[in-house]
């Protein structure tokens, strides 16, 4: 069958699909579905389906991102409808199938959005709720509307026009349509894609590979992993419009072992891309040919480092090494290589499918397009979300986020993972583009977004970063190896109450020979959490050293417990739960917590009656 | 052989072509702090200390950058000290610097870096002193591994893998905990270490330390008799006993390096039970011979045999010259090719 013949059939396929005579049934099985429980609500949808003789077809799809609702089930009605619906847990599969499936009286707290251009009476658009509407959803288009291990769904949504239109159209033109899209690498350092590729292409060698790197080791980062899990093809189009374009006839998928499903999904793509003559020898009668194989990294976060995972690839241990030279003249077994990220090549193929002038519709003039973020953290909506550069902090942390949990204080938002930095509500108003990023003293990165509130102590997330750095650090080179290290002891000793006097010049200096010191990306880096928290919440640490005092109230030695005699009430709840028996008193007498014992475990604040409100918790040990 | 010139702190230097920025500065006597540096390996640029400005690049490992026709080079400015302060600084902290009791005291290249960039106790104060203490490997039979002073510049990892071939060791764990260790980690000498102590040579530190060690009065340059090979050695001499042997660097043979056997088995030269004459069993006991009585007995019991009843078998101790004559001594007098050589064993 020709390519065009297949895209023909797979669009009578989809067309069908969406106008059957039963409700199809979209239930988000990737892993963050899963986590939830997908899994066993898809069971339990199948078993209520069977006990009433119902009709329906179920298909599984990836993540639509919003994780703070999952498991997520969108229904499309044979009149057209579709309805998303969150939060749709095992135990009401039978309420939601009566109701949702095979009735219409959707309970109003499962009820997410509609989907589609026909509108549901009381039901908002699925797409102008708060959390979806400043996104602008290019990259995740896919994710959560098609079954990713049918490609047919994929063909449907114009895939592989882009790699067919790079086939014509030659390398020349591939490269400059993506020098006019203006994209950047979204694995963390936002290299122009095409300049990457052609100083490949300049570079001398009988072979070329390319690489896609899947390694995603930012702690709290799952963007690659739902897109490999929901649109496996996007990345693998990109692979190969890039391979075609460097002149690589083998390509490698350097993806961490513990994203098993996402390895699935790639496994199951690269058959069906074999079947339909995308892969192997002379790939649609092109003469081109190209070969994909996977491997599988054990998850070390400098793995992700190109060098190191060059050398991981090549059977070595995965430490960096000096640049130049640059992968893309000297790479994996020393020939030209180009490493891309997983989003970036998923960018390539939309560029190609449609055009660079559309693409830079999204975006501003230096970081155009659009990027995807993993969202955690104190906000009310957590997620994976994409939006367009140029979006400003604001509208992610107030808008897409829904604001802060519990409508506390918002203190900071984390970009770019332990590589970054903690920017205060100042910069609230600041575009979230590269160059904005940096100024501010953090980075894009590969896309962690980690909102904190009043109850978070900047010391302590600093000490948090470099505790991971520090495991992470391959060792090989001085600054990193030691001076995370050294860092480290110095954040845990000011955590721990023990901070000296000139400990914070003493962690700029230490920050400052590390970054510009370091071999590769991870030391160079590594100073930042540290940096932006010194520069924006230098007032902490100075409570944490000179007043001895945790002002946010979470480094255990610089706090304590005590219950006011005005307000207690002698109830005794405390006495009763704690667990280091700190707490006497008699029976509505005023009850007094013992310092000397208390394990500052807050057992005691929780179990205090609302009414009372008698304990409290006060930066700053206890006067013995 | 191609020349080119450069400057380097201001000094308009020569060097060879293909040369680093670091070897052409130090062939011209100006010294560049650097650990990780190995005349013999390829530079892997990872200790930071060498880091210097080159004009129109920035900050560059002097190691990894091939030095150039006209480049102008920097060894000194205050953003280089610093950052090489930073490194030096953390590196004797974590090292246990008994430098007294270290056999490298006075020729640790940690020492020379230290005495180059002055090191301040107060500065040192002001650190977190780790404590940390490793166990120190004494498996091998002929040199100790005291991690406690390994400073993870990686040149007996290269050593053992591009000169000896024997890949016994590698970095083993990730971060502050990282060490130099063999597969599993377990003792060296249940490792495929082949005991060269090409590593212990190489070791910039005191990490690596031979159990024995005496300082020779003088050195005499010799050919190790161990076998055929013509390994060029200087054997170290304190009155009349050998007391160390090391690699002759411009030997043709070896270029300086030696095996297990040539570097730590030079103790029989001096030992009690070494044959020093020949032995003549009489009465079941072995008596002190003269050479001549002693071959004039093998001349006349070798009498009684002839072609296929004799085999011959010597010894890679003797020189070339020797055994050419043992052999021709087997095939032309006894008539036999039952040759044979221990080092075939
Ligand atoms: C410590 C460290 C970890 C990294 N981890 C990743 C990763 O998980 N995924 C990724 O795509 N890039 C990662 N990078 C960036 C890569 O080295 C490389 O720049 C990137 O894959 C290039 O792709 P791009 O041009 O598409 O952005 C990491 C870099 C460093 C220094
Ligand atoms: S900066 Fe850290 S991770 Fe990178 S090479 Fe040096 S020790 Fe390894
Ligand atoms: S033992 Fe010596 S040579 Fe080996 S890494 Fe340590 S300091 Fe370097
Ligand atoms: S000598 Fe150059 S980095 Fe170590």
């Amino acid at each position: 069958m020709s390519f065009e013949a297949a895209r023909q059939q797979a669009t009578k396929e989809w067309k069908e699909l969406q106008s059957g005579a039963v409700p199809l049934v979209y239930i988000g099985t990737a892993t963050c579905g899963r986590s939830a429980g997908a899994l066993r609500l898809l069971d339990a949808v199948r078993a209520e389906l069977d006990k009433r003789k119902a009709a329906a077809q179920i298909v599984e799809v990836g993540c639509l991102g919003m994780c703070y609702a999952e498991p997520l089930v969108t229904v499309r009605k044979p009149n057209g409808t579709a309805v998303c619906y969150g939060n749709v847990t095992k135990d009401r599969a039978a309420e939601f199938v009566e109701n949702c499936i095979v009735g219409d009286k959707p309970p109003a707290d499962l009820v997410l959005g509609s989907i589609g251009e026909k509108s549901v009476p009381g039901v908002p658009d699925l797409f102008s709720i708060p959390a979806l509407r400043p996104q602008v959803r290019r990259i995740l288009r896919n994710c959560g509307s098609i079954d990713a291990t049918n490609m047919n769904h994929y063909l449907a949504h114009g895939g592989y026009t882009g790699f067919a239109r790079a086939l014509q159209a030659g390398r020349e033109k591939v490269i400059a349509e993506l020098r006019d899209s203006g994209l950047r690498g979204r694995g963390g350092a936002g290299f122009p894609t095409w300049r990457k590729w052609q100083f490949c292409i300049d570079a001398k060698g009988d072979r070329k590979y390319i690489i896609c790197n899947a390694d995603e080791g930012d702690p709290g980062a799952f963007m690659n992993r739902s897109l490999l899990e929901g649109d496996p093809h996007v990345v693998l189009e990109g692979l190969l419009i890039a391979g075609f374009t460097i002149g690589a006839s083998e390509g490698y998928i350097y993806c961490r072992a513990e994203y098993p499903l996402a390895l699935e999904r790639l496994r199951t793509a690269f058959g069906q891309m074999e079947k339909y003559g995308l892969l192997g020898d002379n790939i649609l009668d092109s003469g081109f040919s190209f070969h994909v194989k996977i491997k599988e990294g054990a998850g070390a976060f400098v793995c992700g480092e190109e060098t190191a995972l060059i050398a991981s690839i090549e059977g070595k241990r995965g430490m960096p090494r000096p640049r130049p030279p640059f992968p893309a003249v000297s790479g994996l077994w020393g020939k030209p290589t180009v490493i891309n990220n997983v989003e970036t090549l998923a960018s390539v193929a939309l560029i190609l499918q449609n055009g660079a002038a559309w693409y830079a519709q999204a975006g501003t003039e230096k970081s155009r397009g659009t990027k995807t973020f993993a969202l955690a953290g104190k906000v009310k909506c957590t997620g994976l979300i994409e939006v367009p550069f140029g979006i400003k902090l604001r509208d992610v942390v107030y808008g897409i986020g829904g604001g802060i949990l519990n409508d506390k204080e918002f203190k900071a938002v984390q970009t770019g993972g332990p590589s970054g930095g903690c920017l205060p509500a100042a910069w609230l108003e600041s575009p979230v583009d590269y160059e904005s990023l940096a100024a501010a003293g953090s980075i894009v990165g590969s896309g962690g977004m980690v909102v904190m509130d009043e109850d978070n102590c900047m010391v302590d997330v600093a000490r948090y970063f470099l505790d991971f750095t520090q495991k992470e650090s391959c060792g090989e080179c001085v600054p990193c190896r030691l001076g995370t290290k050294q860092m480290l002891d110095i954040l845990k000793d000011i955590t721990a109450g023990k901070g000296r006097p000139g400990d914070i010049e003493l962690l700029l200096e230490l920050a400052e020979g590390i970054k510009r010191g370091s071999l590769c990306g991870l030391g160079q880096t590594a100073p930042n959490p540290v940096l932006t928290t010194v520069k924006y919440f230098r007032s902490e640490y100075e409570a944490h050293i000179h007043e001895k005092k945790c002002p946010a109230r979470v480094c255990k030695p610089l706090i304590h417990y005590r219950i006011l005699t005005d307000k207690c009430k002698g109830c005794g709840l405390c006495l009763k739960n704690c667990p280091a028996t700190a707490i006497t008193g008699e029976n509505k007498k005023i009850h007094v917590v013992d310092q000397s014992k208390c394990v500052k475990c807050g057992v005691c604040l929780e179990k205090c009656p609302r009414k009372f409100s008698a304990v409290e918790c006060v930066p700053g040990a206890a006067l013995q | 052989m191609d020349r080119m010139t450069l400057s380097i702190d201001g000094q308009i230097v020569a060097a060879e072509k293909g040369v680093t920025v670091l070897e052409a500065a130090l062939e011209n006597g100006i010294y560049v702090p650097n650990l990780c540096y190995h005349s013999d390996l390829k530079p892997v640029g990872v200790c930071r200390l060498c880091i210097v400005e080159i004009k129109g690049r920035g900050l560059a490992p002097a190691c990894m950058t091939p030095a150039e026709e006209g480049m102008v080079v920097k060894t000194e400015t205050s953003d280089i000290r610093n950052i090489r302060r930073t490194a030096a600084e953390l590196l004797i902290l974590n090292h246990h610097a008994d430098c007294l009791s270290c056999t490298k005291n006075t020729k640790c290249r940690l020492q020379e870096v230290a005495n180059y960039l002055g090191i301040d106790e107060k500065r040192l104060k002001r650190l977190r002193t780790p404590q940390r203490n490793l166990a120190i490997d004494s498996s091998n039979p002929f040199f100790d591994r005291d991690m406690n002073r390994c400073i993870l510049c990686g040149i007996c990892i290269r050593t053992c893998d591009n000169i000896n071939g024997a890949g016994a060791i590698d970095f083993v764990f990730r971060g502050y905990n990282t060490t130099v260790g063999t597969f599993q980690d377990k003792p060296l000498l249940e490792s495929n270490c082949e005991s060269c102590g090409e590593c212990l040579v190489r070791c910039p530190v005191g990490a690596l330390s031979p159990k024995t060690s005496q300082v020779p009065a003088r050195e005499v340059k010799t050919v190790c008799p161990y076998c055929g090979c013509g390994c060029s050695i200087y054997l170290g001499v304190r009155g009349d006993k050998v007391v160390s042997s090391r690699g002759d660097a411009e030997g043709p043979a070896n270029h300086g390096r030696l095996c297990v056997k040539g570097r730590f088995g030079i103790e029989f030269v001096n030992h009690a039970e070494r044959l020093t004459s020949p032995l003549i069993r009489k009465d079941g006991q072995f008596v002190k011979a003269s050479w001549d009585e002693a071959l004039n007995l093998v001349a006349t019991k070798l009498a009684g045999y002839k072609g296929d009843q004799f085999a011959a078998v010597s010894s890679a101790k003797c020189t070339n010259e020797d055994n050419y004559v043992f052999q021709k001594f087997a095939r032309a007098l006894m008539g036999t090719n039952n040759i044979d050589h221990c080092a075939r064993l």
